[in-house]
């Protein structure tokens, strides 16, 4: 089919930019392509990832330490020759400790790793969309689109207007206002579709199918999900290059868990750590868990589930990556928890009165959840804990607004700031 | 029961470039192993070793996973529309 649409001009109308993306092969049967927006493999549907030559000359630590303080500091393990040109500032969030956060889960030591100040949108969705955005240059897209329950919505939106692109960006029509108003500021057509994530999901995949543009988690998936690699990059590089004993990350489609495991081992194949692979812990909301319920089953499929909770950015029944992510942590070792929505409201609280990190509901789970693996002692007193938070409170207040007390209201009288000491 | 297949682009080259096809059968199962008859190349890419469907590839009956209907068995009728889709997006 040839849509009506298609605003991407040719690509003898592209400037190319001086550097390439990649070539892919695909990760089901192993067949070669070359460098293309296509996430499926012509020969089996499988799912493509990029090819690294394995002979490319690395940096050393030193080297590393010596770059500017983005996510592009690890651009060997990027999948571009030569150095891109977009979103150059994303990545190297603070890695801050957390020592009453780690008494309360009983661990030696806890970490958060905080992308609840990504550049410029956030969430770590900054992250992917800077390869994406890359990839779709190189390949000369003009227009950039995506799927998403939020985070990536206001990430593409953003990254396309520095950019000079323009974007179209479909959500769930029952989206978080705060996430629907900070992706109309940045001025893409932004298109409310009636019906879950999973529906907004399938019908990109048609569009990426239909008009030629990039959408940056259908086919240019395999470029875009290697920018959430960087977060576990950093992580080892901000503990002083070594790991941390478990790793707990919130996970939708799986894809963030993926690539930390395969960045991990990446940086270990590279010798830039020394220590064994963290244990993955993966966390889900109880009303959206399919990942956490495949690792309880110990294999098998995914079952996909209607989502049914708060942690609208976690609402995802059909996980692309959900097998892959089970996988990644049983051979660490790791687990998977879920949590109630009223667990995941008490996580925020906790976060924030703890380490002073406000993060929305999915950094809630992944609180919640790390509280459920140390109760249940899959986490212990020896063990050093990064918490991956991944976006920002201020996105998803609605939870809050009756799970908090009202501040009181007083006059302008010192005797009154008195009573409210006497009794607090 | 007739319904109307819809594919994605990377398999119209093995069904002579149509990516909506014509099919009949009274189950998901039964519709698709009528156009895997007149396009045999199209059965190992829809279909794994065990006649169930790939884990990365979803088949959506009238906009509904087949997932939450029975799988292959899910019954059809005339009119309706399957359309298949590679599972990899998402995130």
């Amino acid at each position: 089919m040839t849509a009506s649409l298609p605003a991407s001009p040719g690509p003898a109308a592209i400037d190319r930019p001086g550097f390439t993306a990649l070539p892919l092969v695909c990760e089901n049967c192993g067949a070669q392509f070359d460098a293309e927006p296509s996430a499926i493999c012509l020969t089996c549907l499988g799912p493509l990832v990029p090819v690294y030559d394995p002979n490319r000359s690395l940096p050393g630590r030193a080297e590393i330490h010596a770059r500017p303080n983005s996510l592009w500091r690890y651009r060997e393990w990027l999948p571009f020759d030569g150095t891109p040109t977009l979103s150059p500032d994303t990545g190297f969030t603070p890695l801050v400790e957390a020592p009453e956060l780690a008494r309360r889960l009983g661990v030696a030591r806890l970490w958060v790793k905080n992308d609840a100040v990504s550049h410029p949108t956030l969430s770590f969705k900054d992250r992917v969309v800077s390869t994406a955005i890359n990839a779709a240059h190189t390949f000369g897209l003009d227009v950039i689109a995506c799927a998403s329950t939020g985070n990536l919505a206001n990430a593409v939106a953003a990254h396309a207007a520095r950019a000079g692109k323009p974007a179209w960006i479909f959500i769930p029509h029952d989206l978080e206002p705060a996430k629907v108003l900070a992706t109309t500021i940045f001025g893409p057509k932004l298109v409310r579709v009636r019906g879950t994530y999973d529906d907004v999901n399938r019908l990109c995949a048609q569009v990426a199918d239909s008009f030629g543009w990039g959408v940056v988690n259908v086919n240019l998936r395999a470029y875009y999900g290697e920018g959430s690699k960087t977060m576990a990059f950093e992580i080892i590089e901000q503990l002083g290059w070594r790991a941390p004993t478990a790793v707990v990350a919130p996970m939708a489609g799986g894809a963030l868990v993926t690539k930390l495991h395969r960045g991990f081992r990446e940086f270990a194949a590279a010798g830039l750590f020394d220590d064994a692979l963290p244990r993955l812990y993966g966390a889900q909301a109880a009303g959206c868990a399919p990942i956490v319920r495949l690792v309880e089953r110990g294999g098998g499929r995914i079952e996909p589930e209607i989502p049914a909770t708060i942690a609208r950015s976690l609402a995802i029944g059909n996980p692309a990556d959900g097998l892959t992510a089970a996988r990644g942590i049983a051979d660490t070792g790791g687990w998977a928890a879920a949590v109630s929505d009223a667990d995941l409201v008490a996580g925020i609280r906790l976060l924030a009165e703890t380490t002073g990190v406000f993060t929305e509901t999915a950094g809630g789970v992944t609180t919640a959840a790390a509280l459920h693996l140390a109760k249940t002692g899959r986490l212990g007193p020896k063990d050093e804990v990064v918490l991956c938070i991944t976006g920002n409170g201020l996105k998803t207040l609605d939870p809050l607004v009756d799970a908090l007390p009202p501040a009181p209201l007083i006059a302008p009288k010192l005797r009154e700031v008195a009573a409210l000491v006497d009794a607090a | 029961m007739s319904l109307t297949i819809s594919l994605p682009s990377v398999l119209s080259r093995l069904t002579d470039g149509s990516r909506s096809l014509s099919a009949s059968g009274a189950t998901v199962g039964e519709a698709v192993a009528d156009v895997t008859r007149r396009f045999p190349s199209l059965a190992p890419r829809l279909v794994d070793d065990a006649g169930q469907p790939y884990p990365f590839v979803t088949f959506y009956l009238n906009d509904e996973d087949i997932r939450f209907s029975g799988g292959f068995t899910a019954p059809v009728r005339d009119g309706d529309e399957l359309t298949i889709v590679s599972a990899v997006a998402g995130g």
